[in-house]
């Protein structure tokens, strides 16, 4: 079953179709296809014939926040142990195979998903896929591997985490805000569970999760649908799918009925600020409506020069050298919404917090300013035609979509559902999310300041 | 194993018939005014990329006043013309188009990408923000509030600390020997006559590079560049001259409480257009030039699991050329790391490399070089590096064929030349068991 997205190149291509109209087009020709093999794998194909390149990706429904616990960051350290071999490939063949082909490969874990990718000339994609679907069943780790690559693995943590307080600070953050979901354990892991890691966490992680009916593969670039799917057929359709991957089904959070805080001390920290999170709701599929209004937001509250909290808190009060409003709503389960004031000099962080409570207060009472949330919308219209440019960004859109629970369609209404926002619906977000009930508030600090 | 054999002979025959890429076809423009631009066209999308370099960027700098082109650059989307700041930024977003800005010490780069509808709209808007920046006290103090934040967080991070130490250890006296953003003590100084002056310095038609990609014509690109750039005044402040590199050898501790300590190091380089150039790009491809193949990180991260990268790279900047690397492990484990890094170093000035290592490194290279051009943006920026490094505009058709052509004697003989392990100057920043400063 091959379902072609309607091509729209007609209405992007007539020159009345412009951007600041009311009925310009709101999704632009994305040349997308997707399909299903029989043994249960999603392929999303992205078509851009401009230059000879193709990118190849596998994403797996799977990561840090399906963990069991104990055994923080094992899905990136699964990821990582990817690379050492299969019965045919030796430790790092795979790399220098890619490389030797003119192409670059990595991988990337988060809460949600495992991905791993190689970019490359498009008459290779045969070879990648030979590879990739090989390590998706044929991993086989030494005891030295292991024991080297955990040794990497401390030193990732030590220089993305445990050398950086502002990490060490949203690790905190994060704890608190997740009472019982697994968002709240860090996707690297905790250090002294890391430093416990062994080879049989790792491939009962492996065969537990990487399987094709876990798997979506996602190609962008130089192909036709048909060449993937027969190639596809031919390397990822023979692997037998795990009946026992099942849907995920994690720990969820019970009601937040009380604010917490923390304040975060270290020496290294430069530039002090208050940093506040609210539980809030993600993209789900069918059911986006409620996600696109927090998206919009945080657009409008601190998305920017003319935003809200810029204007309130750094244009006229002054209170801020810098604020910022953040939701990622492509998550599988209930996410956060997250705002960020940045104190001017001589501001101490209690005014600093307090000025931006006032803002975010004023801000649900006085209501959405139309002309402000038209040209956001019009910004986004214009971005889709920017995003053809890029269709590598496109296939990733997809495959974060789609290992976050959402659906093909429900990728592709995401632009159309930004637009029907109103600003009644953003401000019944706001008001439904921005509760201090479900919040955390933290003050990263240096280590010589008093509180007050 | 013996697939294993199979299949790399299968990867060694696909290597014969690489693919004909997509030509990058370049036009050079000339606009009736006489600004010459290099231009992509495909209309496949409707927008343009265009990218505006000015050479000398913050180096230009009146060392009285450290700072005042970084500020400047900043203070550029703060308001032109009869349009204060947010009313500026409103206009913009009305276009949907976005103007960035970059303040680099060998350049300012100006990345524009605009929509063909409103293409005209969008011009007028850059060209008063080129041509008549406000420089609003208001906006100056705000954005210097925030410049300032950054060069106090910039004193706490230990990236920057070892950076800014090399920095100073290597450039004696040239504007490279301190930090573009000027210090807390510079920037609190300047003025608003600063930013004007800054402005004059850089905004130059001598010094000016362009390129361009999309949907737009040789001819409405012209007509573009004259309206919106052909007030630019002749001449800007005098550009640096070359540097002269003193770069101490042994290591350098500062000592920072963190538990990872960062190293940077380096040594002097190779200019973009010396001879040997191709030799050097290759011997620092398989030195540490950054794929998970190379010498560095296969001892450094997979055989001894120090570190989660090591890389080096080739720095030829307009007015000196290094040759630097950096490193992050463990301070317990940073010793063993600097001595794999030497070690390496060593190897590789007194052996050269192996056909093997050679032949890999040419086929990634030039396997990997079309995949760069990979967007209008891209493509606009990489066409302005070209004419900034003198290269032809057949450059690209031609540049596999000069990465093809180095021998192992070539690379046997730069490496000879150019490496100097025991030239190395290393700057460690932590807390490092077991190492000492040793410079002086």
């Amino acid at each position: 079953m091959i379902r072609r997205i309607a091509c729209m190149a007609a209405l992007i291509g007539a020159t009345s179709a412009s951007v600041a109209s009311a009925d310009a087009p709101t999704s632009v020709d994305e040349a997308v296809t997707t399909f299903t093999l029989n043994n249960g794998m999603d392929v999303v194909v992205v078509e851009d014939h401009r230059a000879p390149v193709v990118q190849h990706m596998v994403w797996y429904r799977v990561g840090s926040a399906d963990e069991p616990a104990g055994v923080s960051g094992i899905a990136h350290f699964l990821e990582h142990l990817m690379f050492k071999g299969t019965d045919t490939l030796e430790p790092g063949e795979l790399s220098a195979t890619v490389a030797a082909n003119g192409g670059r490969d990595n991988a990337f874990t988060s809460y949600d998903y495992t991905a791993y990718f190689q970019r490359v000339a498009a008459d290779r994609l045969e070879l990648m896929m030979q590879m990739e679907s090989d390590r998706m069943r044929n991993l086989r780790l030494t005891q030295e591997d292991v024991d080297t690559e955990r040794d990497v693995i401390l030193e990732e943590r030590a220089q993305r985490t445990d050398n950086n307080p502002r990490s060490l600070f949203g690790e905190q953050m994060n704890a608190s805000q997740f009472l019982n979901h697994r968002y709240g354990v860090p996707i690297i892991g905790w250090r002294h569970e890391m430093e416990e890691l062994d080879m049989d966490d790792a491939l009962s992680f492996y065969s537990d999760h990487y399987a094709p009916n876990n798997a979506i593969l996602v190609i962008s670039g130089d192909v036709t649908p048909e060449n993937v799917r027969t190639l596809a057929e031919q390397y990822y359709g023979v692997i037998p799918a795990n009946p026992d991957v099942t849907a995920r089904s994690r720990p969820q959070e019970p009601p937040h009925n009380t604010a917490r805080r923390l304040v975060f001390k270290d020496a290294r920290v430069a530039q002090p600020y208050v940093h506040r999170s609210y539980l809030a709701p993600e993209r789900d599929p069918g059911d986006q409506e409620k996600a696109a209004a927090l998206f919009l937001l945080a657009k409008l509250l601190g998305g920017g020069q003319t935003s809200y909290m810029t204007t309130k808190l750094q244009f006229e009060d002054q209170t801020a050298v810098w604020t910022g409003a953040f939701y990622n709503g492509t998550a599988l389960d209930d996410t956060s919404f997250d705002v960020i004031i940045v104190p001017a000099e001589g501001v101490t962080l209690q005014q600093a917090e307090d000025a931006m409570d006032q803002v975010l207060a004023d801000y649900v009472a006085k209501g959405v300013d139309q002309e402000e949330l038209d040209r956001i919308k019009l910004q986004l219209r214009a971005s889709q035609i920017y995003a053809r440019d890029n269709v590598d960004g496109i296939a990733s859109r997809y495959g974060r979509g789609l290992t976050s629970g959402l659906t093909v369609q429900d990728v592709q209404d995401w632009p159309d559902i930004l637009q029907a926002v109103t600003g009644d619906e953003i401000i019944a977000a706001a008001r439904e999310v921005l509760q201090l009930d479900s919040s955390v508030t933290g003050w990263l600090m240096r280590d010589d300041e008093v509180t007050q | 194993m013996t697939r294993v054999k199979a299949l790399l002979v299968a990867v060694a025959a696909v290597f014969i018939a690489l693919p004909a890429w997509a030509e990058v076809k370049i036009k050079e423009v000339t606009s009736p005014g006489g600004i010459t631009a290099w231009l992509v066209e495909d209309h496949s999308i409707p927008f343009t990329a265009l990218e505006l370099r000015f050479r000398g960027g913050t180096s230009v700098d009146d060392p009285e006043k450290r700072g005042a082109i970084n500020l400047m650059t900043g203070l550029l989307e703060e308001g032109s013309g009869d349009l204060e700041s947010q009313d500026y930024a409103r206009a913009l977003e009305n276009l949907a188009a976005s103007f960035t800005y970059d303040a680099q010490s060998d350049a300012i780069s100006v990345s524009t990408r605009f929509l063909t509808e409103n293409r005209d709209q969008a011009m007028d808007l850059l060209r008063t923000t080129l041509m008549q920046p406000r420089f609003d006290q208001s906006a100056l103090d705000r954005v210097r509030a925030q410049v300032i934040s950054g060069l106090k967080s910039d004193a706490k991070d230990p990236g920057a600390i070892a950076g800014r130490t090399f920095a100073e250890a290597a450039y004696d006296g040239h504007p490279y020997e301190t930090d573009g953003k000027g210090t807390i003590d510079s920037v609190t100084a300047l003025t608003r006559e600063d930013m004007f002056a800054a402005h004059k310095a850089v905004f130059a038609r001598d010094r000016l590079y362009v390129g361009a990609v999309g949907d737009i014509t040789a001819e409405d690109l012209g007509a573009l560049l004259d309206t919106l750039l052909g007030d630019l005044p002749e001449t800007g402040a005098p550009l640096p001259v070359q540097a002269d590199l003193d770069i101490p050898a042994g290591i350098t501790v500062i000592d920072y409480d963190t538990p990872q300590s960062t190293v940077l190091f380096g040594q002097e380089g190779m200019e973009r257009d010396h001879e040997d150039f191709f030799p050097a790009y290759i011997l620092n491809h398989i030195l540490g030039g950054g794929s998970f193949e190379s010498r560095l990180m296969t001892e450094v991260r997979e055989k001894r699991g120090l570190t989660y990268g090591v890389y080096s790279y080739l720095v030829p900047k307009d007015y000196a050329a290094l040759y630097m690397g950096s490193v992050a492990s463990s301070n317990d484990k940073v010793a063993e790391a600097i001595e794999v890094v030497q070690d390496e170093w060593r190897k590789l000035a007194t052996e050269g490399v192996t056909a093997e290592e050679l032949e890999a490194a040419k086929t990634f290279l030039t396997g990997a070089y079309p995949l760069r051009f990979d967007g209008n943006g891209p493509i606009a920026s990489i066409m302005v590096g070209m004419q900034m490094q003198d290269l032809p505009i057949d450059y690209i058709a031609t540049r596999n064929d000069k990465v093809n052509a180095v021998t192992l004697d070539d690379i046997k003989r730069v490496a000879a030349d150019l490496l100097d392990p025991d030239g190395l100057h290393f700057v460690v920043v932590g807390k490092p068991q077991g190492l000492e400063t040793t410079t002086n």
